[in-house]
């Protein structure tokens, strides 16, 4: 049987191995999403409070994708463009982040907490002129080619 | 009904026509369509608006694919699928020839979802992604589309298409990705700005004039005056859909 002095030695050789990974990650607990490009008013830095944008942005997502969709409203509040156009910003080489990669705002935490969403198989990732620029970029001849059947 | 009741409701009418007859007066250089359409963009679309085109073919250049490179350029399609084949290709919409055979005349016209009034891919959809919004705009709501293409089946104008790749760097406004099924929206969100479709606003660019887009409910419109003036057909007339796209010199 284990003495009490050999199994106080596992406990700390143990605990001491779980902590390691964690000291190396210190003070970079959890995801780091990226800045936003500015406040989203004087007094406000989102479209709602923080707390209740990183608990339900879906719902908002979801309730204003259907009145865009079917009813044409095109209010900014809770409009996924919007969330992006704000959101996914350059790095200091002015380049975006796409998504799936960690730097992205929205993967910074659904590639943490390994939640898959869809919005991206339709959706842009990217602000409308660093998706122009790189759309443009692959086929600069976009305008002269005739796609499809004639 | 009291007889004096029956006069009060005469009066009341009476009255509000006077009242719109001075309104008219008022502002003679206003034109009317326009103030009719500014939509805010809180406001949902309603069936007070019916959409609609009006294509002269005699106008349509035949040589000229304008309208298809300005709806490519608007809505993001017409490049980067290339595991697809031609046929498999997105296309919203594109130029058909007609040839009569009899007298060797040869038609040009840009053909897309005409947008039916009674629609049958909203019909035959199993789940509602296949809809008409209340303006009269036929659209696929690619959230709830399962890409099962009854719709496209249902269509007699060919006018959907199938994404069968991984589609990238869409356009905010226009997202398409594989698996749905996409045709052309009028371009919605222009129209709700109160701009024209991309293709209308390239084609009187080119200064061929042949597309006119506007409200056919409402009778001071370019496109109802047209309309009244010189009719339109619809393509398929004998199906009975009530397109909302028109065709003159068919």
């Amino acid at each position: 049987m284990m003495s009490i002095r050999q199994f106080a030695k596992h406990l700390v050789v143990l605990v001491g191995l779980t902590a390691l990974p964690m000291l190396s990650n210190a003070g970079e607990l959890g995801p780091v999403p990226p800045k936003a490009k500015a406040n989203a008013s004087d007094t406000t830095k989102c479209v709602e409070p923080i707390g209740e944008m990183r608990k339900n942005h879906m719902e908002f997502l979801l309730h204003k994708r259907d009145e865009t969709m079917r009813e044409g409203v095109r209010t900014k509040q809770h409009s996924l463009t919007e969330c992006i156009a704000c959101h996914v910003t350059p790095n200091d080489k002015g380049e975006y982040a796409r998504f799936g990669d960690d730097e992205h705002f929205c993967s910074s935490c659904h590639n943490y907490a390994a939640v898959n969403v869809d919005c991206f198989d339709c959706h842009s990732d990217l602000p409308e002129d660093a998706s122009n620029k790189l759309r443009s970029s692959k086929n600069p001849h976009q305008n002269m080619t005739e796609g499809g059947k004639k | 009904m009291s007889n004096s009741e029956q006069t009060n409701n005469y009066r009341r009418k009476f009255l509000a026509q006077s009242a719109a007859v001075a309104g008219l007066a008022i502002a003679p250089g206003i034109i009317l369509n326009q103030v009719a359409h500014t939509k805010a963009d809180a406001d949902k679309v309603t069936d007070a608006t019916r959409w609609g085109m009006l294509i002269d073919t005699n106008k349509c250049n035949k040589g000229c694919t304008d309208c298809v490179t300005a709806c490519k350029t608007e809505n993001a399609w017409g490049m980067g699928e290339t595991h697809s084949s031609k046929e498999q290709q997105a296309q919203w919409i594109r130029k058909v020839t007609i040839t009569d055979k009899q007298t060797g005349h040869v038609q040009s016209l840009p053909l897309m979802c005409q947008h039916c009034e009674t629609a049958p891919c909203v019909d035959v959809c199993p789940t509602g992604a296949s809809m008409k919004r209340a303006d009269g705009i036929v659209q696929v709501d690619k959230h709830i589309c399962i890409g099962c293409r009854y719709c496209m089946m249902a269509c007699p104008y060919k006018a959907r298409s199938f994404v069968h790749e991984k589609i990238e760097l869409q356009k905010p406004t226009a997202p398409r990705g594989i698996g749905t099924v996409e045709s052309c929206n009028m371009c919605a969100h222009r129209v709700d700005k109160g701009e024209n479709p991309a293709c209308v606003e390239a084609c009187s660019k080119a200064e061929h004039g042949a597309m006119i887009f506007g409200d056919l409910k409402d009778a001071n419109s370019a496109i109802s005056i047209e309309l009244k003036k010189h009719g339109g057909e619809q393509i398929r007339a004998d199906l009975g859909l009530n397109t909302g796209v028109r065709y003159q010199g068919l």
